[in-house]
């Protein structure tokens, strides 16, 4: 595992540094999903590069790429963060929950809908559709944190997602709608 | 975005071997929520070899301290202390000045030491091409004749204009808060005001840290007049947006006479900004508008405007009385 490029000029082998890792790809472990996944990337990769161009996982999206949209949030440990600012070389031993991994989050595979799922389509919360993986996935956060009370609170505890459509008050009518079934 | 290697360090020995490592090479950094250190990789800004991940360093927490203040330590996610108990109750300044920063997926990741170590928002630091004395000493400063709308007003010199960003900052500088860091071979205590370094000739110094030196926790007082504070922030949307202007703000009144005051302004100055010449002028004064009013105008008297935020000063003249006043009448948050 410890393979270090000349030009760093730091010691090779051994002592302290010896779980160095890259900067060449390296083999990386990622609890997706439920699933045990298993990726050869550089460390640089970010979480967003290993789902979408490693694991062919595309809900999360690449919208700004530094941290100022939410159409690429996922959950890591059950927390809602971003994955363009996250690296994905410091995710393993973390359980990562995409959009896709929303509908059978027990695993049982009956293909039916998340609630808020449910919600976004039944209240038309999206046009073009880019930012609604990202939408949903930090709308199921935000009422598991509490915030869900009103539109108020509903609107400044999701201002982390920007739709370039605008379909926020059918957004925050979906978050209502399911809030109770999340 | 540059090739970068990758340690992690964990556990109790895990903080002095992130040290160690950051200390003996200097293209390595800290790696912590990353909010701030992917963003500016990936932007060409900052140029590390190699990231040390401290994240699974026991460094987690809000605690009690045995006078009565809360050490937060360093890697605790700016969320978890919004949602403290002892946060809330005794400094709702600090809860607010944390649930107005950023978003609620940045808030779950990034660290209050990463917080208090965040670069500066300036655009033309941010491009990594314009010219900028922090990022290139010498350079000259691309803002000074730019687009300076948000740029600071207080504690500008001719070689920086950059705005502190932090928000959180700002009610720890009003709270005297203590950063505790580590070296190679001693722990240290810097007092917030010595923490946030004026850019004067040197704005490339951020802070009096040296390379290598970790943070490791925010030591909190609260004082009884923390528990009647808060935090207005002002800004060009209603959410998610840096402030052009917030105030930290706590007030004990006593017969109508101010007997304890704090207060710190962020937004308008290079560093998260105390005015105490606002604190001196309102104590032992009457707690009313005129009186706020006055002392508002003292600490801003020394402001220095571009031609595009010459608003500022007046902003923060009304943000500050507002505050003021707000306390005045209920005591409550804002
Ligand atoms: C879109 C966006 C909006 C934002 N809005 C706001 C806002 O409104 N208000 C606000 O206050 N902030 C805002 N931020 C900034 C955010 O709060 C900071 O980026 C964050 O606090 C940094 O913490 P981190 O843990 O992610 O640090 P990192 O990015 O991991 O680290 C930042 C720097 O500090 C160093 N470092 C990290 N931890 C330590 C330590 N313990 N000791 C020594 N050095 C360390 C790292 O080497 C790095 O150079 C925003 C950021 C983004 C991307
Ligand atoms: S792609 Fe991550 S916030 Fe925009
Ligand atoms: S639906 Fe188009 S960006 Fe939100």
């Amino acid at each position: 595992m410890t393979v270090r490029t000349p030009d760093t000029g730091r010691a090779t082998g051994t002592g302290p540094e010896a779980d160095e890792r890259g900067p060449e790809p390296v083999g990386v472990r990622l609890d997706v999903n439920g699933v045990q996944r298993h990726v050869e990337i550089e460390p640089r990769v970010s979480l967003l590069g290993a789902l979408r161009d490693e694991l062919q996982l595309t809900g999360a999206k690449r919208g700004c790429d530094q941290g100022t949209c939410g159409a690429c949030t996922v959950w890591v440990d059950g927390r809602r963060v971003l994955a363009c600012l996250t690296l994905a070389i410091t995710c393993e031993d973390a359980e990562v929950t995409t959009v896709e991994g929303l509908a059978t989050p027990d695993g049982t595979g009956d293909g039916r809908l998340h609630p808020m799922q449910e919600e976004f389509i039944r209240q038309d919360a999206f046009q073009c559709g880019y930012c609604t993986p990202g939408q949903i996935m930090s709308a199921v956060g935000c009422v598991r944190e509490g915030h869900a009370g009103d539109d108020g609170e509903i609107k400044e505890w999701m201002s982390g997602n920007i739709c370039r459509c605008a379909a926020y008050p059918h957004i925050r009518a979906a978050i209502r709608a399911a809030r109770d079934r999340v | 975005m540059r090739p970068i290697s990758y340690v992690r360090t964990e556990g109790a020995d895990g903080i002095d071997r992130a040290v160690g490592l950051v200390t003996a090479d200097p293209d390595s950094h800290f790696l912590a929520g990353g909010t701030t250190e992917v963003d500016l990789l990936r932007q060409h800004v900052l140029a590390p070899n190699r990231l040390v991940d401290i994240n699974r360093l026991p460094l987690s927490g809000v605690e009690e301290l045995p006078d009565g203040g809360l050490r937060i330590g360093a890697l605790t996610r700016m969320s978890e202390v919004a949602a403290a108990p002892a946060v809330q109750e005794r400094l709702p300044m600090v809860a607010r000045a944390l649930v107005l920063g950023a978003s609620a997926q940045l808030r779950h990741m990034a660290s209050m030491g990463g917080n208090m170590m965040q670069k500066v928002r300036c655009g033309y630091y941010r491009d990594g091409e314009s010219p900028c004395n922090k990022r290139e000493p010498g350079a000259g400063c691309a803002a000074l004749g730019g687009v300076s709308r948000t740029h600071a007003v207080l504690g500008t010199s001719e070689h920086c204009i950059a705005t502190h960003p932090s928000d959180v900052a700002v009610p720890l500088v009003a709270l005297d808060a203590v950063i505790r860091t580590r070296t190679a071979d001693s722990e240290r205590a810097y007092a917030i005001d010595e923490f946030f370094l004026p850019p004067g000739d040197t704005p490339d110094r951020e802070h009096p840290l040296t390379h290598g030196e970790l943070i490791t926790a925010i030591d909190v007082p609260t004082p009884p007049l923390a528990r009647r504070s808060l935090y207005l922030k002002v800004r060009d949307r209603e959410s998610y947006e840096f402030a052009l202007v917030s105030v930290a703000a706590a007030l004990e009144v006593r017969d109508g006479k101010v007997s304890g005051v704090r207060i710190a302004l962020g937004g308008v100055g290079t560093r998260p900004w105390r005015a105490r010449r606002a604190e001196d002028a309102l104590v032992g004064g009457p707690a009313t508008t005129a009186s706020f009013d006055l002392a508002a105008r003292a600490e801003l008297a020394e402001a220095r405007t571009t031609p595009m935020n010459a608003f500022k000063p007046e902003l923060a003249r009304r943000t500050l009385v507002r505050a003021l006043e707000t306390l005045t009448r209920d005591g409550s948050q804002s």
